[in-house]
């Protein structure tokens, strides 16, 4: 039987958590450390933080906040925002953090190398955002989806991976918090292409979905919405498969 | 006193944390005046081979540490990486490992994972008992962990293994050799089972 990563993506804005549609509108959700509290007790898999603060490339990183975070997880932390050099990633590391994600500084390839050699690939995580330009396609943007870069989905994980990034995020803009399920079209073509692990996000809603993109070539799944959002009277919910569920709707179902 | 070593490669504050959550208390070393006060060692470690090695004979507290464990036999628990280091050599690099465990550590054999089967094997996974262990204990329902690593031991179904995983195939992830133990995947991160493991090291040794 083959288990699967499910990872609740958590995004923080100005230390605060926020849930996002298309990377458009943020709204707020609540006190990130007790989101992970909360998941820490439903013994999740894994957790992936991302700090999209709009100053992230120009200020430090909070690292008292981070090491608030993994004081009280007890799983594989991810954690991404505004992570520009050497000092930072090893700083982040020697936290106790097991991965840092980058996405702006993929285009620093001699970073990547670096900190790969250093840390080892399976440190380094690359978030690669797909979005749908104006003329059709899908391209890669990076820095909150805003800059597009001239390279193809395939060919940018294909780069990714010859420098040392360990693991790819496929974060799929266009269906982000849409419930609308995730790109499998775009998952297959992604992962046949790399021998990394790929990590699918953006569109969940079910676990079929979740299945349906590891069948497409995923080796985990990912999801900010689908586990934290926001309850009727404020405050953020969270939700998360219990085990027998997981067991018997995915990974009892998987080829 | 447990003594997490601190050589410059791994996660010294999750383990303290963790051994912190099931009411044991944890030093973190780094120099050699601390040794002599451990009753016992957890040695980790993340990312390369021949990295930790070399920053674990040039750590200030080695010797002390290596007559701690070789001559007065106190226990050590190697974690990931310093799992790997208790080992002869490793494919991964050039340098000499530790060798207090017999047996290599070897890259995953591609030609045994299906496609979809990723390296760096990166997740969790259900662990199977081989041999009884104290590190054990409490760990009878379903355990699982989780491993991140492109690299396991080669050492033949043998006295010394007490833990497997399959992945692909299987492989040996867990040892016991004496007052020398050692675990691939990272009890420091699998919530309830790894407090047990590390609740384990803590009270039976």
């Amino acid at each position: 039987m083959r288990r699967i990563r499910v990872i609740p993506t958590l995004l923080i804005q100005e230390g605060r958590l926020v849930k996002s549609l298309k990377f458009k509108k943020h709204d707020y959700l609540g006190d990130p450390i007790n989101a992970v509290k909360i998941f820490n007790e439903k013994e999740v898999d894994e957790l992936v933080l991302l700090d999209i603060s709009l100053n992230r490339h120009k200020k430090e990183i909070n690292y008292a906040f981070v090491e608030n975070i993994v004081s009280e997880a007890f799983m594989p932390i991810a954690f991404g925002g505004g992570i520009r050099n050497i000092q930072q990633i090893r700083k982040i590391l020697s936290l106790g953090v097991e991965k840092v994600v980058l996405n702006k500084s993929l285009v620093d390839e001699q970073l990547i190398k670096d900190a790969s050699f250093e840390f080892g690939s399976q440190s380094i995580v690359a978030s690669m955002d797909i979005n749908k330009p104006l003329f059709g396609g899908l391209a890669v943007y990076l820095d909150n989806g805003k800059k597009k870069i001239n390279s193809s989905p395939v060919d940018f994980a294909k780069q990714c991976e010859a420098l040392g990034i360990g693991e790819i995020i496929l974060n799929a803009i266009h269906k982000d918090g849409t419930y609308s399920g995730f790109d499998y079209r775009l998952i297959k073509e992604v992962s046949e292409a790399i021998s990394i692990p790929l990590v699918a996000l953006g569109g969940a809603s079910t676990i079929t979905d979740f299945y349906t993109a590891i069948e497409a070539g995923a080796s985990a799944v990912a999801a900010g919405s689908l586990f934290a959002y926001s309850g009727k009277r404020e405050g953020v919910l969270i939700n998360y498969p219990r085990q027998d569920v997981l067991r018997s709707e995915l990974y009892e179902k998987l080829s | 006193m447990i003594a997490i070593l601190d050589y410059g490669v791994g996660n010294v504050g999750s383990i303290k944390n963790m051994l912190k959550k099931v009411g044991q208390r944890a030093m973190i070393v780094s120099d050699a005046s601390q040794i002599p006060e451990a009753d016992k060692f957890i040695l980790p470690g993340v990312g390369a081979f021949d990295h930790g090695i070399r920053k674990l004979k040039e750590a200030p507290f080695f010797d002390y540490f290596e007559k701690a464990v070789q001559i007065e036999k106190k226990p050590v628990l190697g974690i990931c990486i310093g799992f790997q280091l208790l080992f002869e050599r490793s494919e991964e690099g050039e340098l000499s490992g530790l060798g207090w465990v017999r047996g290599d550590v070897i890259k995953f054999d591609k030609s045994q994972l299906a496609t979809k089967l990723k390296v760096p094997h990166m997740g969790w996974s259900d662990v199977f008992h081989e041999n009884q262990s104290k590190l054990l204990e409490g760990l009878e329902h379903d355990p699982r962990f989780y491993f991140v690593h492109s690299f396991h031991p080669e050492i033949n179904a043998n006295d010394d293994q007490i833990l497997s995983c399959k992945y692909g195939y299987k492989f040996t992830c867990g040892i016991e050799k004496e007052n020398i133990l050692g675990v691939q995947f990272h009890p420091e991160k699998s919530h309830k089972y790894g407090m047990k493991l590390l609740s384990n090291f803590a009270r039976n040794y």
